[in-house]
């Protein structure tokens, strides 16, 4: 089966296809049926892959020539590993989700059509780049699916905040790809391939083709570029600006795209190239750090939003980081854990989220929502299961995999980034629980009507909601004590990294009691209203809050910093462009046509004048040609 | 004695002369004749170097000739052009006919 892995990202190209020639005015029904048709056929494959792989192993990537340019071919191809095949199980099944409760969600949209094609086209993308086996490949679909996700963030173009998301998120992404692609090509000139194969053999020996630096710089150095490219994909600080706004688009897509999949795109790739990290403690260091500032930036940055998918947002930036920083600690198999638990769960409460937005008539801000348990059962418990899964609360998935991370964290004695870890645990907890009793508990808080009207929307939606929170709820079992560890064992019995699992009963406990702390603090301040969020707000600690809801501040920042002058040096280029280079352009134009302007007057329509004209033309020519011939006129 | 030069300096200047007239003058019928003078320069040319040429020979006079008839046929051609011309125009001048003016 694994011969024909792919099969995975070729039925959604084929449905992509297949909805453009239906053209826009398709029936609803019928377009879903063919995504989730499609997006099915490729799980039920992906299924049979993982069970083949963790029978049998890993297998030689399938290579074929593409292009032969001088003496060196590029190969396309595909592969599967262990973890290409559990990245295809969770992407096939949150996409077919995503599909189903899109069906609801996006009902009479009148580019309905057009967005599950979008939808379609990102699902083969992101397929494709998980089984590429080299780096250049990677890279194409690395950009498709950047692509995909700008076409559908950018969905409601005609709303212009939509459209700035839109153009904000592939830029800044783009930033990354830059320095990936610099890190790509500095690889190939170094090793002569853009194979994984090649590449990890050439690190390993230390053996490389150029020779004005050290190995050992130089393999951080591309560490480092190729770390850049996924700072830029999965949002991590600097770079993590684009993903709040890209909640502009449809909560399908968010939960999509922006939770499971495109962002995880990033940890992906440093995943899957670990053996360049590994080789370069430095760098491990770097994405450590980085890791962690994230996890902990975007955490305290989520305390204080109030739209709800916002919040959400600056929590997947914040899990990302908990990804990257375990990474960073060498904690391989945590990583990947928590990678394929959050797809799951975040998945859920993007999608529960987008039930109470559609629920409430498509208002996002907590402050005018409430109450709302009663009215939207399967929507609450599934938000809840969703909520408790994040902030790590035993027995659901994110439990198993924070542990496991903080862990990681612990057991490489970084301090700093433990301490860090568990910080942005109890944050986390708290703002997702803030949201939980804001949106479910209490009082309504907005127009009665909407109140009355608010009820859990159809089997359509709800049905992909269960079945996340199903997974939510067990998935983390597959690396607990319960199942024998058999993840990891899993993920690296293809020969990889993997750690010895002494589960430390002292650190479950721990983060358990934090993650209970966070929740305790959001139910004190937001259920019971012991405490006053507002006094805390206004009161002294009135400078923190204004830097968490601004988000410290970094867009201005970098709207001032870096925007405003980009934009006027664009202005310089633009007026040399228009009028200097341009400007030659006409000039050659211009030119002719004065100088012709100015020549028609010698036709004055007097035949002795052209007569005169002649003659003298004639008298030159034969001077020249006498000088010429060397007889001289009149002895010169 | 007369030597070859003599003739045709005076060939050149009745050349010049015509030439000036043709090019200057505003009555179309001292155009023609201004012409007319260009062709009995350029015979005295071709009769001198029959005469008095590097290779004398009756060439120069026959060809002579025969430019003395084309230039009658000519003129006759010119003339009836002339007459289109002012029985069209109503002027024999020159400098009115600019229609080919830019």
């Amino acid at each position: 089966m694994v011969k024909y892995a792919w099969l995975v990202p070729l039925f959604p190209l084929v449905a992509y296809l297949l909805l453009f020639v239906l053209g826009r005015r398709a029936q609803e029904g019928i377009v879903t049926a063919i995504s989730v048709l499609a997006s099915l056929a490729s799980f039920v494959v992906s299924l049979l892959i993982i069970n083949e792989v963790s029978n049998v192993g890993a297998t030689a990537p399938y290579l074929f020539d593409w292009l032969t340019i001088g003496s060196y071919t590029l190969t396309m191809g595909y592969e599967v590993t262990a973890l290409n095949a559990m990245m295809l199980v969770v992407v096939t099944f949150v996409a077919t989700l995503v599909l189903l409760f899109s069906k609801g969600y996006m009902h009479d949209d009148e580019r309905f059509v057009v967005f599950y094609q979008y939808l379609m086209l990102f699902i083969f993308s992101m397929l494709g780049l998980v089984i590429s086996p080299n780096l250049l490949q990677v890279y194409i679909f690395w950009e498709l699916v950047g692509l995909c996700s700008f076409l559908l963030v950018g969905f409601w173009y005609f709303k212009p905040e939509a459209a700035a998301a839109a153009k904000k998120s592939f830029v800044v992404t783009r930033i990354g790809d830059v320095g990936f692609f610099i890190g790509i090509m500095l690889l190939f000139v170094a090793t002569g391939t853009f194979e994984y194969t090649g590449v990890f053999q050439a690190i390993e020996a230390k053996q490389f083709l150029i020779d004005w630096m050290s190995p050992d710089a130089f393999i951080t150095l591309v560490a480092i570029l190729i770390f850049i490219g996924a700072i830029g994909k999965s949002a991590q600080f600097p770079l993590h600006t684009w993903l709040p706004d890209a909640m502009e688009g449809p909560t399908p897509v968010s939960a999509l795209i922006h939770a499971a999949t495109m962002v995880a795109a990033g940890v992906y790739l440093v995943a899957r190239a670990f053996p360049i990290f590994e080789a370069s403690p430095d760098a491990l260091t770097v994405i450590g750090i980085i890791g962690a500032i994230t996890a902990i930036l975007a955490a305290l940055m989520g305390l204080t939003q109030n739209d709800i998918k916002r919040v959400v947002a600056y929590s997947t930036i914040s899990q990302l980081g908990y990804m990257m920083m375990a990474l960073g600690v060498s904690a391989y198999v945590a990583s990947v854990f928590h990678l394929m638990t959050h797809a799951f769960f975040k998945a859920l409460l993007f999608l529960a989220a987008g039930a109470v937005i559609y629920a409430v008539h498509h208002n996002q801000d907590i402050r005018s929502m409430g109450g709302l348990w009663k009215k939207l059962p399967i929507t609450g418990w599934t938000f809840l299961i969703g909520a408790l899964a994040l902030s790590g609360i035993p027995p659901f998935s994110g439990f198993w995999s924070k542990d496991e991370i903080l862990l990681g964290a612990w057991e490489s004695g970084n301090m700093l980034l433990f301490g860090l870890g568990l910080l942005a645990a109890f944050c986390t907890a708290f703002y997702i629980f803030r949201v939980f009793f804001m949106t479910f508990t209490g009082e309504f808080r907005g127009e009665k009507e909407v109140y009355d009207h608010a009820h859990d929307p159809g089997p359509v939606m709800t049905i992909p909601l269960v079945l996340l929170a199903i997974m939510a709820g067990v998935v983390g079992l597959l690396n607990s004590p319960v199942t024998g560890y058999s993840f990891e064992h899993f993920l690296t019995h293809d020969g990889h990294v993997g750690q010895i699992h002494e589960p430390q009963l002292w650190l479950a406990i721990l983060a358990t009691v934090v993650a209970l702390a966070g929740i305790g603090l959001a139910y004190l301040m937001y259920k019971s209203k012991s405490i006053n969020p507002e006094s805390l707000a206004n009161g002294p600690l009135r400078p923190l809050y204004l830097l968490s809801y601004n988000k410290f501040y970094l867009d201005e920042i970098y709207h001032y910093v870096i925007v405003k002058p980009f934009v006027a040096i664009a202005h310089v280029l633009n007026f040399i462009d228009k009028w200097i280079v341009d400007g030659i352009v006409h000039l050659a134009g211009e030119g002719t046509y004065v100088s012709a302007l100015g020549l028609k007057y010698a036709y004055n329509g007097q035949v002795q004048t052209y007569g005169l004209i002649t003659i003298i033309g004639t008298v030159i020519l034969l001077a020249l040609g006498m000088y010429a011939i060397g007889g001289g006129v009149f002895g010169l | 004695m007369l030597a070859l030069e003599q003739f045709l300096t005076l060939a050149a200047i009745l050349f010049a002369i015509g030439l000036y007239g043709a090019l200057t003058k505003k009555n179309i019928i001292i155009v023609l004749v201004s012409v007319e003078l260009m062709l009995s320069a350029v015979n005295i040319n071709l009769l001198a170097f029959s005469r008095y040429g590097f290779v004398p020979s009756i060439n120069g006079q026959v060809f002579t000739l025969f430019a003395m008839v084309i230039a009658a046929c000519e003129v006759a051609v010119g003339l009836a052009i002339l007459i289109s011309l002012y029985r069209n125009r109503n002027t024999t001048n020159v400098r009115d006919q600019d229609l080919m003016k830019w």
